[in-house]
């Protein structure tokens, strides 16, 4: 991948200013705790909830990518699929059976959507699709519920959630988080060497370069749609797991969507590095901010601080750090 | 056979300019008018004009604002709730800070101090097209909403962050907010103010600027080229779709509920309004009444329907049903009619006009 001389000045600029604001506002302000060990505790976490994000928001980008459609239901597959999972674990599932049978499940979804959805909405506009998946989110919001109901439900993997201590115990980490982070990264390059080398990876490339011409070449479309929604349902449970096993299992996970939807736009709708960076830029920048800055306008600024983040580098980028040239033509 | 222009002849450019140029629609919308004006008040009951007509006029309002920026201008936006809550809260500091205003000027000057914060959200859209800018628009949301709950100047320092609504009067004793007013005296202050703002809409997207909106909306690097100017035209629709939006956050604080904390208008009431104008039609001012209507009646026979079946079920699990069977017919209107109730009305017509004949 090759990457453009502005999107590494703006990465270059934008590190500059995570180490040089909380560093002038731990000078002027009084209510405002700077150390540099204190920082890097901060920007770490930081790095590791964005991870987090990006597990979400990849969802989102692998079913973009592959047909243009923008899934508002990633985060109601993530909260689906963590329900289905823990529910079949109260059944008497082992844990190792009940995830794949998820897996299965997700799989099952896919193909409906495809099937009922998706095909019924070929060649609409773009607003209609994006309707429709709202509308998924509504009924797999629902039907999870109805299903599993609606109490809050705790997973454990056995995953430890221990804090550690690195650095000579200068600088505090949950383990837990790094776990996550870990299991990101394998996702991610897991996910990588599947679009780079195989059969199906590729055609999933050529359908997101070009419908028409993958048409042409005899990829058939409706195939690789299920599989990119079977893929998203798949991110789906994993960011599942994690996110239910660090909140628990319960509503509220449906909205981590929104949590999902700055770093999508920072990093690029079409891009799956796109998604990881935007992801740790959000994720630090958030947590720096809600530590260095909230605290002199009023806190509890990350509900939306995220969003103010993402505008200000599309100012920069109208298409987000990795998304591709928007070139027009008339 | 009743509906057709045949042997309508219109001799002067007013009455080929006119909004309907059928008669039997404007009687039809005549008749419409009286019966929502003089025939709806007298037959309805309090429950019915309070909790179900005055949300939807309300609601109504709120979907023409955005079929506005979204329908006509082509600019995706999901930071309504946040423009009805800046309404709702500048009509509170407005009416609170100068008692003696009347109630149409403070509700008029909500919107127009809405539409201000529409005109600074609106300036990224020069910039940003598409979901991009969807997504965008949600900081206006989140971040109006945060201001509203943290500051408490916008709540006159009030302990539970709710504002309340003054008792104020269009005239002498005719209180339509407070405890003195009456379902039917705040039901006919609504309609007017939605029937005015309608009318005033129609002929505004007819006109210059409605045509500069849709050339943007299909394709705005070829606007551009014919020389509309991209800033003016985007941002006048910001600040007329956010004015509409501010005015009925306005009426939804004073008129409706009387008393309103910011969380009324989250990012559930901005999906709320755009499946309004998505199932009742995009670019289209009927279709965001159509749209109203049933998105505000859909839930409330929805958590009937079990009962007038006779079935029990609890309360938890119904509204989770509700929520399913919800998108279930969201889906369902997208696939047979995409483009929304409003061009079912159109079909509608065009078949009414060659009836009996089917073509």
């Amino acid at each position: 991948m090759r990457i453009e001389r502005d999107v590494i000045y703006i990465i270059i600029v934008t590190l500059f200013l995570m180490v040089a604001i909380p560093w002038t506002m731990g000078q002027i302000s009084e209510d405002i705790f700077f150390e540099w060990p204190f920082f890097f505790e901060v920007a770490i976490g930081g790095l590791l909830a964005g991870v987090m994000y990006s597990l979400v928001a990849l969802g989102f980008v692998l079913i973009f990518k592959a047909s243009g459609v923008f899934n508002f239901a990633q985060g109601a597959m993530v909260l689906f699929s963590a329900l289905t999972l823990v529910g079949l674990n109260e059944l008497g599932m082992p844990i190792w059976l009940a995830i794949i049978a998820t897996l299965v499940v997700m799989l099952l979804l896919a193909v409906v959507i495809e099937r009922v959805v998706l095909r019924s909405l070929v060649n609409q506009e773009h607003i209609i699709l994006f309707m429709a998946t709202i509308g998924i989110t509504y009924f797999l919001d629902g039907f999870g519920q109805t299903l599993w109901g609606s109490e809050v439900k705790t997973l454990n993997l056995g995953i430890p959630s221990d804090p550690g201590f690195y650095f000579d115990g200068k600088i505090l980490i949950n383990d837990f988080d790094l776990v996550a982070a870990l299991l990101a990264g394998v996702l991610v390059i897991v996910l990588a060497l599947f679009f780079q080398y195989t059969r199906i990876g590729r055609a999933l490339r050529a359908v997101a370069d070009d419908h028409q011409a993958a048409l042409s070449v005899g990829i058939p479309l409706k195939h690789i749609w299920v599989i990119v929604w079977a893929v998203a349902g798949i991110v789906a449970l994993v960011a599942g797991i994690m996110w239910g096993s660090k909140l628990g299992v319960q509503f509220s996970l449906a909205l981590i969507a929104l949590k999902a939807l700055p770093v999508l736009i920072l990093g690029g709708f079409t891009s799956v590095p796109g998604a990881i960076v935007g992801g740790l830029i959000i994720g630090a920048g958030e947590k720096l901010a809600e530590v260095f800055i909230a605290p002199l306008i009023g806190g509890g600024i990350e509900d939306w601080f995220a969003y103010m983040l993402a505008l200000a580098f599309l100012v920069f980028r109208p298409q987000g750090l990795f998304g591709e040239k928007i070139i027009e033509r008339v | 056979m009743l509906y057709r222009e045949a042997g309508e002849f219109k001799s002067t450019y007013q009455a080929d300019q006119a909004i309907l140029t059928i008669r039997q629609d404007r009687w039809f919308m005549w008749a419409m008018l009286a019966f929502a004006f003089l025939v709806i008040p007298l037959i309805s009951s309090e429950y019915w004009l309070g909790t179900i007509l005055l949300p939807f006029l309300i609601l109504a309002l709120a979907a023409l604002g955005l079929n506005v920026l979204t329908g006509y201008a082509g600019q995706l936006s999901l930071g309504t709730g946040g423009f009805m809550a800046t309404g709702a809260f500048a009509a509170y500091k407005l009416a609170t800070a100068f008692p003696e205003l009347h109630i149409v000027v403070v509700i008029l000057l909500a919107g127009l101090l809405t539409a201000g914060v529409g005109i600074l959200f609106g300036i990224p859209s020069l910039r940003i097209k598409g979901f991009y800018l969807a997504v965008a628009t949600l900081a206006s949301q989140f971040f109006l909403i945060w201001m509203f709950n943290k500051f408490g100047w916008f709540t006159n320092y009030s302990a539970s962050g709710v504002i309340s609504a003054p008792p104020m009067s269009v005239f002498g004793d005719a209180f339509v907010t407070g405890p003195y007013a009456t379902a039917e005296a705040k039901y006919l202050f609504t309609l007017s103010l939605v029937v005015l703002f309608a009318l005033m809409t129609k002929n505004l997207v007819r006109s210059n600027i409605g045509r500069e909106w849709m050339a943007v909306r299909d394709m705005d690097i070829a606007a551009e080229i014919i020389g509309i100017k991209m800033l003016s035209t985007k941002l006048k629709a910001f600040a007329y779709s956010s004015f509409l939006c501010g005015i009925s956050g306005a009426l939804w604080a004073f008129v409706y509920t009387g008393s309103v904390e910011p969380l009324a208008f989250d990012v559930n009431r901005s999906f709320q309004i755009l499946f309004m104008i998505i199932i009742g039609g995009l670019g289209s001012i009927m279709g965001a009444f159509l749209g109203a209507a049933f998105i505000v009646l859909l839930p409330i026979f929805l958590s009937n329907a079990p009962h007038w079946i006779g079935l029990n079920i609890p309360v938890d699990l119904i509204s989770h049903i509700e929520f399913m069977v919800f998108g279930v017919l969201i889906i369902f209107f997208l696939i047979v009619e995409p483009h929304g109730l409003a061009r079912l009305w159109q079909l509608l017509k065009e078949k009414l006009r060659l009836w009996p004949f089917p073509y």
